[in-house]
């Protein structure tokens, strides 16, 4: 055979290795056909494209059976908790945005609920405030969930669900343009209430895209559900019982496919949750495929508070969007101007031109911030992956002194052994799609 | 609480009034009192019902901002665990994660791990909290208790060096295999860290140009 010199095989102390990069199989055959091995243990990744993200699998195989799955991560690790001890407890929002960084509202919101309980404050945000955060929630619910159902799909073979999905989650992502400027990593929900009011129309624009989203969801319904490959490919596969889930710390969607309708937005309502009307979808698989049914039918219920939270809204036009306390609340609103989003030419005007106090107020707050009594908080949220809890200690000062994130992505991913071990290799694929991981926040 | 320095080195944040460097420092971490209010003190009441040596394993019950904490000697919180979960009328069935606090001058006990507890059964939740010295800071797995504490004991130990005696696998999580130092540390310092990387070392972003 021939020698490959870009990936040979190599002695190591754990046994020969072989380096595959596709269209070898042949000589690779013939070469593992002379050893005396029988266990064949297969890195799966840190690039393997359907492991969404930079995972490592390591997996050990008797013929195309699993008999372990080990997890390799680490590989997106960027120190986040340990950057925001050293900023202000308002700067933590703009790095915690970037953990899950398919779900930034979930993040912030968690961050800010926790935050906000350590200040004792809780009580005191406006109740606009946190309309519009549940809105801003359930929009990301909507294009996290379209990216886990078109990747999902996507790695399983099925390459039309992607094209619509994204297409749905271009859609969320306008409107997520339009009311904070930005599409990802917003840092929109700020301690005290958001970083500032919805623009004139967004209300409108929101509605018009809910109408166009519900009717333009049943394509992906139609291709998938009922799809004899698709069933195939996810029913029975990937199975956790209830059990499992709870020795394993397992919410969210996988715990929901139990068939326990466990939702903190029910259970632990925050941010005003227990006065909207919606549904815990739950079935009773088990398995991928129910997981999948779960976030296609979520879909549906945060169309349906969303609708809501615009009726609230036409209710709350002109109310505030940040806490009355002046030594928390944020001192500028923001104004997109020629060279983009900035402070609000009004506010520029009225610290530099009219108020000394408030020219000073306005340095403090943003260069030192404001200072959080000492204690620890922990508040947590539903995302789409599941509890989202966000650990807080404060010494008193005017940075945090440990923020832990409970990420719901890197307490999930340890079922997959649970899940896979004795199954197909290709079995593994649609599992991780069904724990729907998003490194950022497994690796933080 | 200890001081920290800025990044890349600068010293001072400009603040000429002092109000930046104040720090108010808890007032006390003593016990709470009775009744805590809420199903708090059912809680406590049927763990003392449940596990006798309640007051000898216990160092201290917080209420604070509306949250329970269970301050657990180290030698003692693998039974507490167990009685949590198995305890018909607690029932905690999850523990949703394992954090680590490094506090360098509580001297004896600076290491803290906390462990947030969720009860399925009865929608409640607590809080665990273990402390441990520096000088040895070794405690009990609880992964025999609650199997996704796994990979969370595994992260506390890579950016806390905190050891959990028993564990299947402690290694390194986040960090590489062969990382030196606990990066969660309050006496690790944020950068100026070189990076190696297959042989070559990329130096720290402080010491990348000198401005001098």
């Amino acid at each position: 055979m021939t020698q490959d010199i870009y990936a040979p095989s190599q002695e190591t102390t754990e046994g020969r290795v072989y380096s595959v990069t596709g269209g070898d199989w042949d000589s690779l055959i013939t070469e593992i056909g002379q050893t005396k091995e029988e266990r064949v243990v297969v890195n799966m990744g840190p690039q393997h494209p359907s492991t969404h993200g930079v995972l490592r699998l390591v997996l050990e195989l008797e013929g195309e059976t699993i008999t372990e799955v080990r997890a390799g991560i680490g590989y997106l690790h960027t120190g986040i908790e340990k950057n925001t001890e050293y900023r202000t407890w308002t700067q933590g929002v703009t790095f915690v945005t970037r953990m899950d960084y398919l779900a930034p509202i979930f993040n912030e919101t968690a961050y800010c609920l926790s935050l906000e309980k350590l200040l004792g404050i809780t009580n005191d945000i406006p109740e606009r405030a946190s309309v519009i955060r549940v809105l801003m929630m359930e929009l990301n619910r909507i294009s996290s969930h379209m990216v886990a159902l078109g990747t999902g799909a996507l790695e399983l073979g099925a390459l039309s669900p992607m094209i619509f999905a994204f297409r749905e989650r271009e859609k969320v992502l306008d409107l997520f343009e339009m009311i904070s400027g930005l599409r990802m990593n917003m840092a929109y929900v700020r301690p005290g209430g958001v970083a500032q009011d919805l623009p004139a129309g967004a209300v409108k624009k929101i509605r018009e895209t809910v109408t166009e989203l519900r009717h333009n969801f049943k394509d992906n319904e139609k291709l998938l559900i009922g799809n004899t490959i698709w069933m195939k490919r996810t029913q029975g596969i990937g199975y956790l019982d209830l059990a499992g889930c709870t020795t394993l710390g397992i919410t969210g969607p996988v715990l929901r496919s139990t068939g326990l309708p466990w939702d903190l937005r029910k259970t632990q309502p925050y941010c005003g949750y227990e006065n909207y009307e919606f549904d815990v979808v739950t079935t009773d698989t088990c398995d991928v495929y129910g997981r999948f049914l779960i976030r296609m039918q979520e879909l549906e219920q945060s169309l349906r508070i969303i609708e809501q939270a615009c009726d609230k809204l036409d209710n709350l036009v002109g109310q505030p969007v940040m806490v009355a306390d002046k030594k928390i609340a944020w001192p500028s609103q923001l104004s997109v101007g020629s060279d983009g989003i900035g402070n609000s030419l009004e506010h520029i005007r009225e610290i530099m031109g009219t108020s000394m106090e408030a020219l000073i107020h306005h340095f403090k707050l943003v260069t030192e911030g404001f200072h959080v009594p000492a204690g620890q908080a922990y508040a947590s949220v539903e995302s789409p992956r599941g509890e989202t809890g966000v650990h807080l200690v404060s010494d008193g000062g005017t940075k945090p002194y440990r923020v832990h994130f409970r990420e719901p992505s890197f307490n999930n991913l340890q079922s997959i052994s649970a899940m896979c071990e004795g199954s197909m290799i290709a079995d593994v694929v649609a599992a991780v799609a069904s724990i729907d991981p998003v490194m950022g926040g497994v690796d933080r | 609480m200890s001081s920290k320095s800025g990044m890349f080195g600068a010293q001072g944040s400009g603040d000429t009034s002092g109000f930046g460097g104040l720090v108010r420092t808890a007032a006390s971490t003593g016990s709470s009192e009775r009744p805590y209010g809420g199903y708090f003190d059912d809680v406590a009441d049927d763990l003392e019902r449940a596990y006798p040596e309640f007051s000898d394993a216990i160092e201290q019950v917080v209420v604070d901002r509306g949250e329970l904490t269970l301050h657990i000697k180290r030698d003692r919180l693998v039974e507490v665990a167990f009685k949590l979960r198995d305890t018909p009328s607690l029932r905690f069935e999850m523990c949703l994660g394992v954090s680590g606090v490094h506090y360098p001058e509580r001297i004896g006990r600076e290491l803290h791990i906390v462990y947030p507890l969720l009860s399925l059964t009865h929608n409640r939740r607590i809080r665990l909290e273990v402390s441990v010295p520096e000088s040895d800071p070794h405690l009990p797995s609880l992964v025999e208790v609650w199997g996704g504490t796994n990979w969370h004991e595994r992260e506390t130990w890579d950016m806390f060096g905190i050891i959990f005696d028993g564990h299947p696998g402690l290694t390194r999580i986040l960090m590489p295999d062969d990382w030196p130092g606990h990066p969660q540390r309050k006496d690790y310092p944020l950068g100026g860290i070189p990076i190696e990387y297959k042989g070559a070392t990329v130096p720290a972003p402080s010491e990348r140009r000198s401005y001098s």
